[in-house]
C-alpha cells in the first residue's frame, strides 16, 4: 500500500510499533514486564495489542519481581535470545540494580566474550505528573557509569522506533528510557517511519543549527532546548541544539565539531545536575576544547533535590526554558 | 557413610564417575591451598573443601548441554560440570589461557562449552539468572535442564524469595541446590535464618522442598536424579538443601574463630570422600587399584594443568578495552 499521509503517532504509539516490527522479524525477541500482557497492556499501554498477537509465552507477565525480572532476561538473552524487559517506572531500578550493573553489564567482559547478553531494559522516566520522589526519576547516570551497558533516551517518536529497534538488534544490553510525559501527549507526536526503522545508537541529531552556542541534551529536555532557542534567537543569539540521542555510545565528535564552531557550550538535562551525564560531557569539553572555548561550559540539571510532590515545588526541580536562556547568557558574559 | 551396601546406589559405572569427580575436585582444591601457602601463587580462593560431593552427585545428571550456574565458591561445581582443568586454572591464576582470558578470574569462571554458564560474586544473584536458562529452554522446547547452585546466606536475600516464586509460577526446569554449609560468611545459620530447614521456604513458592544430607553420595544422587527428571519432563522446579561443611572456612587465610574447633575437627574427621572410598571398595564396586590408578591419573592431571597455567602468559595488553562492548568504546 502507498500512501502519502504521513505517519503522526504519539511516543507511546511509535515505541509499541517498535516492538512489534522486532518481534515480527525475529522470534528471539519477546517481552516480559509486570501488567504488560492484555487485556491491560501495560499501565501506559504501551504493549497495547502485543500479547493478542504474539501470545503469552512471548508478552509475559510478571511478579512485582524486579530482580527476577531482570535476571530472567540476563539468563535468557546469555542462552540466544533477545529479551525486551519493562521496568515500570526508573525508580524501580533501585530494586534490580545488582542485576544491572553486576550482571548484564559485566557478564560480556567477566567471561572474556564468551558469553554476551543482548537485552533491553525499558522504563519511563520523568517528573511532571505529581507523582512524587520515587516515581519520577531519571537515573541514567548510573548506567552510564557501568561499563558494558549502553544507554538510549529518544526525544520524539521516531527516534523512540528507531532507536528502540537498534537496541533490541544490538548485541549489548542497552537501558532504553522512555519520558513517559512524551508517551501520549499530542503535543510530542511526530511522524514516524513504517516498518523496520532504525537509528543507530551513537549518532547525535542537530535539531537547531547555530553558530553563538551549543546546547547539548537529550530526551524531553530537547524541547526545552529547542524553546530556549527560539527565546534566543528573538535576542540575536543563534543556538545551536544537539539531541544526543544515546548517551553510551555518543557521539563525541558532532559535540566537539559543533563547540569548536560556536566556542560556548551549554549541557542540559532533566536528571539531578550533581553528577549527572551533563557533568561528564562538560568535562570532556573541557579537557578537549579549553584553550578554544569563550566561556566556561554551563550545566543545566534537575535541582540536587528528591523531586517534591507540590506542583510548583515540582515545576522549580525542572530544568525550564529560563534556565536554558539564563545558562546561555553566562557564556557571552 | 554407611558400610552397608546400599540398593538404592546407582550403578558402578556412575559410582565410579561421582568418585572421579570428587577426586579431581579434592586435588585441585589441595593443590591451590598447598601453593597458596607456600607463596607459589596469589588468589582470592574459596574452597570447596567438603562440598564436593554435591556437585558430583548433580552432575552425572546432567548432559553437556545442560546449563550450570554457580556462585563464588564454585571450584567444585565448575570441575563437576567439566570445565576443562587446565583452561581453570589459567584462569584462576589470571592467564591469557584461562576460560575467560583471565579477565573474570575465580569468582567468574564461565565456560558455555561445558555449560558452565555463569559464575557469580554476588550471593543469591545467580538465581533469578538461571530461570532465565530454564524459560530460554522452555521458550525453544528444548529438555535442558538447569541447576543453580548457592549456599544457605543466599537463601535470605531478596534475589532468591523473588527468583523461586518466579520458578514455580512459571514452572521453569530448573533445580535449585542450596549447598548449605551451615554458614554465610562468618554468621552460622541459626543466627540468619528463621528455619531449621532451608527446604521447608520452597512450601512457601508453590514447589517441592527436600533436604539431603550433602555428604552422602548415593542420596545425594538420587534426590538430584528426581529433581533433574522432574524439571526434564516439564514438571517445574525444585528445591534441593543439601546438608554438608566447608573445611577452610569463608575464605583462605580465613582464621575461622566463629566456627567452633571441635565441630571443624569432627567434620574433617567424617570427610565423605575417603569414606566413599572406602564403602567403594568394601561393597565391591571397586578395588584397591582400580582407585589408585583413578587417582595417579588425576593427579597427573591437576600436574599437567599447574604446569600449563603457571606457564602461560599474562593476558596481553590489548584485551584490557576488548569484550566490553561488541565494538570498542572507551
Amino acid at each position: 500500500m502507498t500512501t502519502t499521509e504521513p505517519r503522526i503517532m504519539p511516543m507511546g504509539m511509535a515505541i509499541n510499533e517498535a516492538m512489534d516490527v522486532a518481534m515480527g522479524l525475529d522470534e528471539k525477541v519477546f517481552l516480559l514486564g509486570e501488567d504488560i500482557a492484555e487485556p491491560s497492556g501495560g499501565v501506559y499501554k504501551i504493549t497495547k495489542g502485543l500479547s493478542t498477537k504474539y501470545g503469552t509465552q512471548r508478552v509475559r507477565k510478571t511478579p512485582i519481581s524486579e530482580a527476577a525480572i531482570i535476571g530472567a532476561a540476563v539468563g535468557a538473552a546469555i542462552a540466544g535470545y533477545k529479551p525486551v524487559a519493562e521496568i515500570m517506572i526508573m525508580d524501580f531500578i533501585g530494586v534490580c540494580l545488582d542485576q544491572i550493573t553486576n550482571h548484564a553489564a559485566k557478564i560480556r567482559y567477566m567471561s572474556g566474550g564468551q558469553t554476551t547478553v543482548p537485552m533491553v531494559i525499558r522504563t519511563s522516566a520523568g517528573a511532571g505528573r505529581g507523582f512524587g520522589a520515587q516515581h519520577s526519576e531519571l537515573l541514567e547516570a548510573f548506567a552510564v557509569h557501568s561499563p558494558g551497558m549502553k544507554v538510549a533516551i529518544p526525544s520524539n517518536p521516531a527516534d523512540a522506533k528507531g532507536l528502540l529497534i537498534s537496541s533490541i538488534f544490538d548485541a549489548d544490553p542497552v537501558l532504553f528510557v522512555e519520558p513517559m510525559l512524551m508517551y501520549w501527549d499530542p503535543a510530542y507526536a511526530g511522524e514516524v517511519p513504517a516498518g523496520d526503522h532504525r537509528v543507530p545508537l551513537g549518532k547525535a541529531n542537530t535539531v537547531v543549527e547555530g553558530k553563538d552556542v551549543s546546547i547539548v541534551s537529550y530526551g524531553r529536555q530537547v524541547h526545552t532546548c529547542k524553546q530556549a532557542a527560539e527565546a534566543l534567537a528573538a535576542e540575536g543569539i543563534s543556538a545551536e541544539v544537539i539531541d544526543l540521542r544515546s548517551i553510551v555510545p555518543y557521539d563525541e565528535a558532532a559535540v566537539m565539531a559543533s563547540v569548536t564552531k560556536t566556542k560556548r557550550a551549554v549541557v542540559v538535562h532533566e536528571a539531578v545536575t550533581r553528577c549527572g551525564f551533563g557533568a561528564e560531557l562538560s568535562s570532556r569539553i573541557h579537557e578537549e576544547l579549553f584553550g578554544t572555548l569563550a566561556a566556561p561550559v554551563q550545566r543545566v540539571g534537575g535541582k540536587n533535590i528528591p523531586i517534591p510532590y507540590a506542583s510548583n515545588l515540582e515545576k522549580a526541580f525542572l530544568p525550564q526554558v529560563d534556565d536554558v536562556v539564563a545558562a546561555v547568557k553566562r557564556t557571552n558574559k | 557413610m554407611a558400610t552397608t551396601n546400599r540398593p538404592d546406589a546407582p550403578d558402578r559405572e556412575t559410582l565410579l564417575r561421582m568418585f572421579e569427580i570428587q577426586q579431581k575436585i579434592k586435588t585441585a582444591d589441595e593443590r591451590f591451598r598447598s601453593m597458596l601457602t607456600s607463596g607459589q601463587v596469589q588468589l582470592i580462593y574459596y574452597s570447596p573443601r567438603g562440598q564436593e560431593c554435591i556437585s558430583a552427585g548433580y552432575a552425572v545428571h546432567l548432559r553437556p548441554d545442560d546449563y550450570v550456574v554457580t556462585i563464588y565458591r564454585g571450584l567444585h561445581d565448575h570441575i563437576a560440570k567439566g570445565v576443562p582443568m587446565r583452561e581453570l586454572w589459567a584462569e584462576f591464576l589470571g592467564r591469557g589461557t584461562g576460560t575467560c582470558k583471565g579477565k573474570g578470574g575465580p569468582m567468574h569462571v564461565t565456560h558455555p562449552a561445558s555449560g558452565l554458564m555463569v559464575t557469580t560474586g554476588i550471593v543469591g544473584a545467580g538465581i533469578p539468572i538461571a530461570n532465565g536458562f530454564g524459560l530460554a529452554a522452555q521458550l525453544s522446547g528444548t529438555d535442558q535442564v538447569t541447576v543453580v547452585n548457592f549456599g544457605d546466606g543466599a537463601a535470605n536475600i531478596g534475589a532468591f524469595h523473588e527468583g523461586l516464586n518466579m520458578a514455580a509460577v512459571w514452572k521453569l526446569p530448573v533445580v535449585f541446590v542450596c549447598q548449605n554449609n551451615l554458614y554465610g560468611e562468618h554468621t552460622p545459620m541459626a543466627m540468619s535464618t528463621g528455619v531449621e530447614y532451608i527446604s521447608e521456604r520452597a512450601a512457601s513458592y508453590g514447589m517441592p522442598g527436600v533436604t539431603v544430607n550433602g555428604n552422602d553420595p548415593v542420596a545425594m544422587w538420587k534426590v538430584a536424579g528426581e529433581a533433574v527428571a522432574r524439571a526434564r519432563s516439564g514438571e517445574g522446579p525444585t528445591l534441593i538443601e543439601a546438608r554438608t561443611y566447608r573445611f577452610w572456612g569463608h575464605l583462605m587465610g580465613d582464621a575461622m574463630e566463629y566456627m567452633p574447633k571441635e565441630e571443624r575437627k569432627a567434620a574433617m574427621a567424617a570427610d565423605p570422600l575417603p569414606a566413599f572410598r572406602a564403602w567403594l571398595i568394601e561393597n565391591g564396586h571397586a578395588n584397591e587399584s582400580q582407585l589408585a590408578e583413578i587417582e595417579d591419573r588425576i593427579k597427573a592431571l591437576v600436574d599437567d594443568a599447574v604446569d600449563f597455567a603457571t606457564n602461560s602468559p599474562e593476558p596481553p595488553m590489548d584485551e584490557l578495552y576488548t569484550d566490553v562492548y561488541e565494538e570498542i568504546i572507551k
